[in-house]
């Protein structure tokens, strides 16, 4: 559960992350009802709606304007978005 | 630049890498906003580049065109493809997730040849799309630890890439530099991207481990930061060695990312294997899958340029040059292959046609400006010695600065005259007997008083006589 | 309170004009919005502006849009260009987009007067819009009870007079469910049919807008406008929008009506009763009752709630706090990320986002997700071999009418049985809409639903037609 929590950046307190953990357990628990199925060779379905090759051609559409996107911003400066120092990561 | 991949006690250097392209679309993988380098920041976004809630992507068929380009130049099969999400937080990915190729990419199974007929595997050439660009603030190394804040730039974001993974077939630090080198003529040639490795359109990451022979391939570690050919040798030269002194003293090669430093020349720990973030891949909900139609693989296939390694091929056999050698490989480099024929085909002597362009045209262009008729009158002067050949160079730099007219009426106007062998051998006479002891002593084995007479002969002849043949005529003399 | 067809009839015709229809719904909104709260925001002003224009352009002799002057509510998680869209989340409390989701641009070219953006559960997640972060919406009908959800703003909008129709959206019935528990008309189309661009993603293969309005008719004539194909939108189905209008008067005579013999258990006997009713409305009517199996039918909450949260673990990774939306500062990005996410989503999403990260996570995939993709497959060859025996299928919408506040808050796998009925089209991409049929338990309405495969929507519109008709 700690690391799930770290992969998804969530940061759960001690109660929090018990509480979580018995619910998830209960839930996949009940999710397990599909080992009864015998779903060898079935295909997944990831579509709903079998369409393939949606192309776009390459034409140039005006940008967003930076200002409206920047004002919206949690925190800006020069024309770029700023946020804190990744420690510990790679370039 | 030697080749130092000759590892000490035998063991062998094992090398793949990954290239990172920048197709030259016009506008970016999955929206429409421009694909284009320089701009001021965050001036080239929309929906989709920031990762605003609601956007989604739409293929940018133009990419998949010069994707087919690239996966055809390098010999690979075209199969039907779908689109996966790569999941991991970072503020240069606007969706917190990049959308990529998995399971199906577009192109598989290719190869590249380096000179010598060394065959590169290709084992995939995917699409994907590029992150935007942090810049980092604060701190003292202007790297990233120890900084106080970072600042974003979506440009970037959303340009198209390739990402060209090969087989770790390549077994020297030199045939790594070919295959970067090759690669890039390659993608120039197809006008797939202009592949420039300082403005980041083409990145290389290197995987670097080593074995002995007979024994399963070593563990590897993924250099990064490599940015130019230059330093992908030099990494190489560098891991390889630092990996085989690792073992012998005991110690074992982790599986890690490491980041190459240009300025010390050495690679250094970034990631372990245990940060590593789980991709959690899953097939992109909001994309389709792509399958190119038959006739559309033809059209491209049917449209491609004739590639480096053919040119260098026809060329050298045109010019009688070496095709692996310095002059093929240059002056298909510069697009000037097509000159050279050209000059040829107006009766130019082909391997002077080939040397001239080689040493004097590498400003010029792919379409100099020297009318192809002039340069083959020039060659004939000279392959006919009516102009020695340090009169041709002059007469060649004429000729480029004056862009083009009759090399006859230059050489004549500059009195450029070659003497002919009557004349030199009458020359040649008259230096011996007005030299006698220097013409003793190189009669007598020493080389270096051969000098002292071309000398004094090119002197007299106030530059009308040919320097090679005045040797060559004082060495046959001297044999006789 | 006017339906949409009669105001577009009387704006067009210029015996009403579309500032006297807005001010009648705003009156209603400010005498019971307070109680209420359907809304998050309520654009009095902007509208006012619109229906102005509107009116002076019909003046003027244009010709008025086949929407015009319908004031519409639009649920909270579609991008309206300078418009607050908060998905009902405090991470987005505050945020403005630059662009207009495709359908609000179709609705606005229509001449539609957007009155505001309807409160939801947070991110779309909840049966009950008790999961808001805004606090809940209350059931017109009986304020003691939930609308349902997660597009309970837009049902109650429509049920109290709010607005004359609205937009919600729908992964796991999200539209169906609340337009039974407040007695409205809701319709989930074909998935590709509406486009997605501009809505804000939840789970990307299962999320159709769709519309509630008050009858069947202004739910065909509404829909007729949003949908169709989009170039933003990859999924997008090419074929254009299906003529619904057309048909409704065609009946059922002869159409084959398929009844669930394994329908999943857990549905309340009141609402049960209400489902007869139906299938002996449908039979009086001219139309044969089949009975078909869908065995599959019982996996579909599992598979469901591993899907829907694998998608929405990754749709929702966005919301890091550095582009958008609100940021809890901390001195390095990981934390940063944390801090912005714990403060910023709600527990439900929080739960969905833990299990859906898992559910993909190594290791776990071919187990959970892998295995829920193949449970799908065979949920969509249970529905193909049902329609070939028949044009339509009912069921219940939700197996009870609109419970009380608090009842199922404590206990997540029992709100999620809420969709137990709905949640099998979405896996499948088909059609569903409910239709009020009638009274249940404590006089509340009951909801029959309407199924039909992929680009069903005339069959599904005659009967539902035939439905409203009877009830």
């Amino acid at each position: 559960m700690i690391k799930v929590s770290r992969l998804a950046r969530l940061s759960l307190s001690p109660e929090q992350a018990e509480k979580m953990t018995a619910q998830l357990a209960g839930m996949l628990e009940h999710f397990r009802d599909i080992d009864a199925l015998d779903l060898a060779g079935v295909e997944p379905m990831t579509q709903p709606y079998p369409i393939k090759n949606v192309l776009r051609e390459d034409v140039e559409v005006e940008s967003l304007n930076r200002e409206e996107v920047l004002g919206q911003a949690p925190a800006a400066e020069s024309g770029r978005f700023r946020v804190p120092p990744t420690i510990g990561f790679d370039v | 630049m030697s080749d130092n991949t000759t590892l000490p006690n035998g063991w062998q250097l094992v090398v793949g890498l990954e290239v990172h392209v920048e197709l030259a679309t016009k506008t970016k993988m999955f929206s429409a906003s421009a694909n284009r380098f320089g701009d001021e920041p965050n001036t080239n976004i929309d929906p989709v580049t920031l990762g605003l809630p609601g956007a989604l992507p739409v293929l940018n068929k133009h990419a998949i065109e010069l994707a087919m380009r690239i996966g055809l130049a390098l010999n690979c099969k075209i199969q039907p493809c779908t689109f996966h999400r790569k999941n991991y937080f970072y503020p240069d990915l606007p969706k917190a997730y990049q959308i990529t190729q998995y399971d199906h990419p577009l192109n598989v199974d290719g190869y590249l040849m380096l000179p010598g007929d060394v065959r590169i595997g290709i084992e995939r050439a995917h699409l994907e799309e590029d992150t935007g660009k942090s810049t980092h603030f604060g701190g003292s190394s202007g790297r990233i630890h120890g900084s106080d804040y970072s600042l974003l730039d979506y440009n970037r974001a959303g340009v198209p890439l390739v990402e060209i993974v090969s087989r770790p077939d390549i077994r020297t630090s030199e045939q790594a530099r070919q295959y970067v080198a090759e690669l890039r003529a390659i993608l120039l040639a197809v006008g797939a991207s202009d592949a420039k490795m300082e403005e980041g359109s083409m990145r290389c990451d290197v995987n670097v481990s080593v074995h002995k022979p007979g024994t399963p391939f070593g563990t590897r570690c993924e250099i990064k930061n490599v940015n130019s050919i230059r330093s992908v040798g030099r990494a190489i030269d560098y891991e390889a060695r630092r990996q085989v002194d690792l073992i012998e003293g005991g110690g074992v090669v982790r599986q890690e990312t490491r980041h190459w430093d240009d300025a010390s020349g050495r690679t250094e720990t970034l990631r372990t294997k245990e940060d590593a973030d789980d991709y959690r891949y899953f097939l992109e909900p909001d994309l389709v899958p792509l399958a190119p139609e038959q006739s559309w693989i033809d059209r491209v296939r049917l449209a491609l340029p004739p590639l480096p390694a053919a040119r260098r091929e026809m060329l050298a056999e045109l010019c009688g040059v070496d095709k692996n050698g310095e002059s093929a490989i240059v002056v298909v480099e510069r697009g000037q292959d097509d000159y050279v024929r050209d000059v040829v085909a107006n009766g130019g002597d082909p391997r002077r046609s080939i040397v001239y362009v080689q040493q004097a045209f590498a400003e010029l262009g792919p379409k100099p400006k020297v009318p192809a008729k002039d340069l083959a009158a020039l060659t004939i002067l000279e392959r006919d010695a009516k102009v020695t050949s340090t009169q041709a160079k002059t007469l060649l730099t004429d000729l480029i600065e004056a862009g083009g007219g009759d090399v006859a009426a230059m050489a004549t106007k500059r009195g450029f005259e070659a003497l002919d062998t009557s004349a030199l051998e009458a020359m040649v006479d008259a230096a011996i007997a007005a030299e006698p002891g220097a013409w003793k002593k190189y009669c007598d084995g020493e080389e270096k008083a051969l000098g002292a007479l071309v000398g004094a002969i090119m002197k007299a002849s106030k530059g009308k006589a040919d320097g090679k043949a005045v040797t060559a005529l004082l060495q046959k003399k001297a044999k006789a | 309170m006017k339906k949409l067809v009669e105001i577009v009839a009387a704006v067009g015709g210029g015996s009403l004009t579309a500032t006297s229809v807005l001010e009648e719904h705003l009156d209603r909104i400010k005498a019971r919005e307070g109680e209420i709260h359907a809304f998050n925001l309520v654009t009095a002003e902007q509208a006012r502006t619109d229906a102005a224009k509107i009116d002076a352009d019909i003046k003027a002799g244009k010709s008025a849009g086949p929407l015009a002057g319908v004031p519409i509510a639009l649920k909270d998680n579609m991008c309206t260009r300078g418009i607050e869209t908060t998905c009902s989340s405090k991470i987005l409390q505050g945020w403005k987009p630059p662009y207009d989701a495709t359908v609000v641009g179709k609705l606005r070219a229509a001449g539609a007067v957007v009155v505001g953006k309807t409160n939801l559960d947070e991110f779309a997640m909840g049966s009950s819009t008790e999961n808001s972060a805004f606090g809940p919406t209350k059931n017109p009908l009986d304020v003691s009870r939930v609308p349902g959800g997660s597009s309970g703003g837009s049902a109650a909008a429509v049920s109290a007079g709010f607005a004359a129709a609205s937009l919600g959206s729908d992964t796991g019935g999200s539209i169906r469910q609340p337009a039974a528990l407040c007695g409205v008309v809701g319709v989930k189309p074909t998935y590709g049919t509406v486009s997605r661009y501009g809505l804000v993603a939840f789970a990307s293969s299962l999320d159709q807008i769709g519309p509630f309005t008050q009858d069947v008719r202004d739910a065909a004539t509404l829909l007729e406008v949003i949908a169709g194909h989009d170039p933003l939108d990859s999924t997008s189905i090419p074929q254009p929008a299906a003529s619904l209008v057309s048909v409704l008067d065609h009946g059922v005579k002869g159409m084959r009506i398929g009844r669930v013999t394994d329908l999943p258990e857990g549905c309340e006997p009141d609402v049960l009763a209400r489902l007869e009713a139906a299938f002996d409305a449908m039979r009086d009517a001219g139309a044969t009752i089949v009975d078909v199996k869908l065995p599959s039918l019982q996996y579909c909450l599992t598979a469901y709630y591993l899907i829907a949260p694998a998608e929405a673990s990754s749709n929702l990774a966005r919301y890091d706090g550095v582009r958008y939306g609100n940021r809890v500062d901390a001195p390095d990005l990981n934390a940063m990320y944390a801090a912005t996410r714990e403060s910023g989503f709600g527990e439900e999403v929080k739960r969905r986002i833990m299990l859906g990260t898992y559910a993909l996570s190594a290791g776990y995939f071919d187990a959970y997700y892998g295995k829920a993709l193949k449970v799908r497959r065979l949920i969509a060859d249970d529905f193909a071999s049902a329609y070939a025996k028949v044009d339509a299928i009912l069921t219940p919408t939700s197996p009870s009418v609109a419970f009380k506040f608090g009842s199922k808050t404590d206990n997540p796998l029992a709100m999620y049985l809420c969709d137990v009925f709905t949640i099998p089209t979405n896996l499948a991409g088909h059609p569903a809409m409910s239709v009020p049929f009638g009274l249940g338990a404590d006089s509340m309405p009951v909801g029959i639903q309407v199924l039909a495969t992929t680009l069903g929507e005339q069959s599904m519109f005659k009967v539902a037609a035939e439905l409203e008709r009877a009830s």
